[in-house]
């Protein structure tokens, strides 16, 4: 081949690309310039941000480290994102859609990783989440609990303490690894004790393909760096007088651990019953240390039960359905709060069980692990 | 046939007789991953319909006036892609500053269109059948009609579908490839009625 049509093939592909990415250049600074916008958050002053427009508003709340709970981490896929714009959101858009319900958009509810940022703004989102931070910590333990829950202990590295409330929960970051090709992340009940303020714990059960439990299984090993946010959620104690039945199933264990150990602490002595199920013996975990409670705490009862306990069990204890157990154990409700977590159905099935017996229904705390 | 007549058959034959998703098989993964609703599968529609109109006429005067004359016809794949891709974010740019409306209509799916094979499709078919700009022109905004009568039918279907009884392992993409195959099937009814070239 001749060096001349060489050069102008060479040449003519560059000139055409260069032109091209010229024109994209000039669009994005010109077209697609929205210059700086000024996010007003709850109305307060004190949170101005002056950002550049044009991203979306999750990852731009995240570069002025205003952390929103997210479990896709901005594909428009969780719908967890959401924040409330009384101005400046513009028209919604069919991503945002499906997971808007009428209410939600009466009220403006948005979708922030799918709304970009293009005009002053005035938001409101959940106070506490200006104490969300990003941590960044090192897996020194963990621990098999069952066959399929593990439990991690992450001591803090940066920032080295974290402040939070017994029974809220954090997000983990999964690195990119076989099964994404992006961060992801993944919430998780704290189930250590607050006042441990340099080190938390957390428990995983394993969901088979799950792309979190699959890393926390097969990949993460004690001595690794890990990278989380937190603390979310609204799942507490709270301060009443009222008798307090906590209900839990599975990993749902971690945030009533938490609440437990940090009532024990605190010294709230009020009227405690803990009802836990599982399947078989083999689902079974921390029994000994909840059996413990009972002698530290002033009026407390743990009750594990099993629902299909195996022959070779030689269990004792309680059998049946969680929501079996909870009737036979609670004669009357009235002055009952609740604190319920595991799974959806389970915890649908014991609100109908307590309000049944009379616990009113605005006093049933839970936290569904869906 | 009567020359001037010939960018209208072209069109036509477009939308039925060489519909290019169902005869030609392109651009299966939008149509396939967009066409649960009617809603968005008329969004994406519109898109492809706009963009392959606007690309064959950029490509074709592309082809004509650049390739050709420097003799470089052989990097018309590389080129035709790069001119759609600049093209589409182009396009999704303005119309996410001019209009919101539109931008929520239209424009979120212009992403998902860059690489969008029919498009490719329409350009190359449109070269090597030496079409003139006028029958590019036609033959693309045909092309993009015929996709989208494609994606509407089959989001209708899809949309009962939602109550069949489908066998577990035919949810989803299974079923929804057997119905394409169906749809190709009574396409073929159209053939030999109008010549493409």
């Amino acid at each position: 081949m001749p060096i001349s049509a060489l050069l102008i093939a060479v040449g003519s592909i560059s000139i055409l690309s260069s032109f091209l990415a010229l024109l994209m250049v000039i669009a994005d600074a010109t077209i697609a310039n929205y210059g700086d916008v000024t996010i007003r958050i709850n109305e307060s002053e004190e949170h101005k941000h002056v950002v550049r427009g044009g991203r979306p508003l999750l990852s731009t709340l995240m570069a002025e480290q205003i952390f929103i709970p997210s479990a896709c981490g901005g594909r428009g896929s969780c719908g967890l994102c959401k924040v409330e714009i009384p101005q400046g959101a513009g028209q919604y858009l069919p991503t945002e859609l499906p997971w808007i319900s009428e209410e939600e958009r009466a009220q403006n509810v948005r979708l922030s990783c799918q709304l970009k940022v293009k005009a002053d703004m005035e938001l409101r989102i959940p106070e506490e989440l200006f104490s969300v931070k990003e941590y960044r910590g090192k897996v020194t333990r963990i621990r098999d609990l069952t066959h399929d829950i593990k439990e991690l202990t992450i001591d803090l590295i940066e920032p080295a303490e974290i402040d939070l409330k017994a029974g809220k929960f954090v997000q983990l970051q999964v690195p990119e690894y076989e099964l994404t090709d992006e961060p992801v992340y993944r919430a998780y009940s704290v189930s250590s004790v607050p006042s441990q303020q340099n080190q938390i714990e957390l428990e995983v059960r394993l969901v088979p393909n799950g792309i979190c439990t699959t890393y926390v299984f097969n990949y993460l090993k004690e001595g690794d760096d890990i990278i989380f946010n937190g603390p979310y959620g609204d799942f507490h104690l709270r301060e009443t007088e009222r008798d307090v039945v906590c209900i839990a199933g599975g990993s749902g264990m971690a945030p009533i651990k938490a609440i437990l150990l940090d009532m024990l602490e605190k010294g709230v002595n009020r009227k405690t019953r803990y009802f836990f199920g599982a399947v078989t013996k083999k689902d079974l975990f921390l029994i000994d240390e909840m059996k413990a409670l009972e002698g530290k705490l002033p009026d407390f009862k743990f009750v594990p039960a099993l629902s299909a306990p195996e022959e070779n069990d030689k269990w004792e204890g309680e059998v049946g359905l969680i929501t079996e157990v909870l009737d036979r154990h609670t004669p009357n409700g009235e002055n009952l709060e609740a604190y319920l977590c595991g799974s959806p159905g389970m915890i649908d099935a014991c609100i109908k069980v307590l309000t049944d017996k009379g616990v009113p229904e605005e006093l049933i705390y839970y936290d569904k692990f869906a | 046939m009567n020359a001037a007549l010939f960018p209208f058959a072209i069109f036509f034959a477009a939308i039925f007789t060489n519909n290019i998703l169902l005869t030609n098989y392109l651009g299966m993964c939008s149509f396939l991953a967009i066409s649960k609703e009617i809603k968005t599968s008329v969004g994406l529609g519109i898109a492809v319909t706009f963009v392959m109109a606007c690309t064959s006429l950029l490509n074709w005067l592309v082809y004509h006036y650049i390739l050709i004359p420097l003799g470089l016809d052989y990097l018309r794949f590389i080129v035709f892609i790069i001119v759609i891709a600049a093209f589409v974010q182009l396009v999704e740019m303005i119309i996410e500053r001019v209009s919101e409306t539109l931008y929520a209509a239209l424009g979120i799916y212009l992403p998902l269109i860059t690489v969008n094979c029919a498009i490719l499709g329409a350009v190359l078919f449109m070269v090597i059948r030496e079409y003139s700009m006028l029958t590019g022109f036609m033959y693309g905004l045909g092309s993009g009609i015929g996709w989208f009568l494609a994606i509407l039918a089959m989001s209708g279907i899809r949309q009962k579908l939602k109550n069949a009884r489908i066998p577990r392992g035919l949810e989803g993409a299974g079923i929804a490839l057997i119905i394409t195959g169906m749809m190709a099937l009574a396409f073929i009814g159209f053939t030999g009625m109008i010549k493409v070239s």
